[in-house]
């Protein structure tokens, strides 16, 4: 009896089935891509403004989240599982031209994004918003106002400024570009100091690390 | 609406047991291929699952109709078709041999070793971790069935043991 139990043992430790224990597992995202099956990629990039989690679809770059604080890693994916799709891969290097562009970006070496976007997570109103944000030039600043004039909702600045706050593709589409007429920063989706960094980044002042 | 977690969780949390589950039924030469065509059949089929319940046991399932498959494909590579039946009994015979030669875990060698049905239900018992009734589900037999075939099968590695 205690050499069955042995065996069972010895039939359920881990490391020595086979002894495949540690070896890493085959990457399944070249062949899912290959079958058209990879319709949400992601990866992870560290920034100064914190570690961002990036995804993509076949269409082009659908959401830039701050994960510190506001948001988890996993909300965030079950989010795209919920509204684009459950085939969520871990797939970095499908990811390696946007992580370029934003590395050069935080480095101060690229003032605009030739990034494919996709702008399924927004509404139609917010996809106007946004699409008038867009074209704030680098280093620019715009009031909630300008921005609602731009996108033909004049009065519509407090609709504009729920827009902006729920931007799924913060950075790339700028809005931290926008603040208040009277002065003030406004708000931000990843909270104010990172609002304050990427101003301060496109000011030709780059933030010292870990500062 | 079914409520489907994000792909990826699905190949964190399972996917070193699959693998394991695979070499144990094919070989580790085989088990890559087996792995990713496992894989990208339940990635195709995932965005329409009606039940996501037991996301575990059906990657178990689909993971076994591979096995299958791939026997049936190695049985039919070296001879004839006429001859499919004797051919699927060589490809079983056979099947073990690559595991064997693998070297490392002389458990693992003589698991690959026993009869494919004992083999399946034993790695599905012990590297799945799965309930006799799951086992059942996944090899398409009757609960009884699966318990019998994990018995026999410990029982004749139990026989095989070294001194």
């Amino acid at each position: 009896m205690t050499e069955i139990d042995d065996l069972e043992r010895a039939l359920r430790e881990p490391e020595d089935a086979a002894g495949t224990g540690s070896r890493p597992l085959p990457d399944l995202t070249a062949a899912a891509q290959a079958a058209d099956l990879l319709d949400v990629a992601y990866a992870r990039l560290d920034s100064p403004v914190g570690t961002l989690l990036l995804a993509s679809t076949p269409v082009g770059l659908v959401r830039v989240a701050y994960l510190d604080g506001h948001e988890e890693e996993g909300t965030v994916l079950q989010d795209m599982a919920a509204r684009v799709s459950p085939r969520v891969l871990a797939a970095p290097r499908r990811l390696d031209a946007t992580r370029r562009e934003l590395d050069d970006y935080f480095a101060g070496r690229r003032h605009g994004f030739d990034l494919a976007l996709d702008w399924r997570l927004m509404t139609a109103f917010a996809r106007r918003i946004l699409t008038a944000t867009a074209a704030i030039p680098y280093g620019a600043l715009a009031t909630y106002q300008e921005v609602a004039a731009e996108a033909g909702s004049p009065r519509g600045f407090r609709a504009a400024g729920n827009a902006l706050g729920s931007n799924p593709l913060p950075i790339v589409i700028p809005c931290h570009r926008v603040v208040h007429a009277g002065g003030g920063l406004g708000g931000y989706t990843g909270g104010l100091d990172r609002k304050r960094t990427l101003l301060a980044i496109e000011r030709g002042q780059a933030p010292l690390t870990g500062s | 609406m079914v409520h489907l977690p994000p792909f990826q969780t699905l190949i964190d949390a399972h996917g070193r047991d699959v693998h394991r589950f695979l070499t144990a039924s094919v070989g580790a030469a085989d088990a890559d291929d087996c792995y990713q065509e496992m894989w990208l059949a339940a990635l195709r089929a995932y965005p329409a699952l009606r039940d996501a319940s037991n996301l575990r046991g059906w990657l178990f399932t689909i993971a076994h109709r591979k096995v299958i498959d791939h026997v049936r494909a190695r049985a039919r590579r070296p001879l004839p078709a006429a001859d499919a039946g004797a051919a699927l009994g060589a490809a079983l015979a056979a099947a073990p041999v690559a595991a064997a030669a693998d070297g490392d875990g002389d458990l693992w060698a003589r698991v690959a070793g026993l009869p494919a049905k004992q083999r399946t239900a034993v790695a599905l018992r012990f590297i799945a971790d799965s309930a006799y009734a799951e086992i059942a589900a996944v090899m398409s037999i009757s609960e009884p069935a699966a318990r019998r075939n994990v018995h026999e099968g410990l029982t004749r590695l139990r026989k095989e043991l070294p001194e």
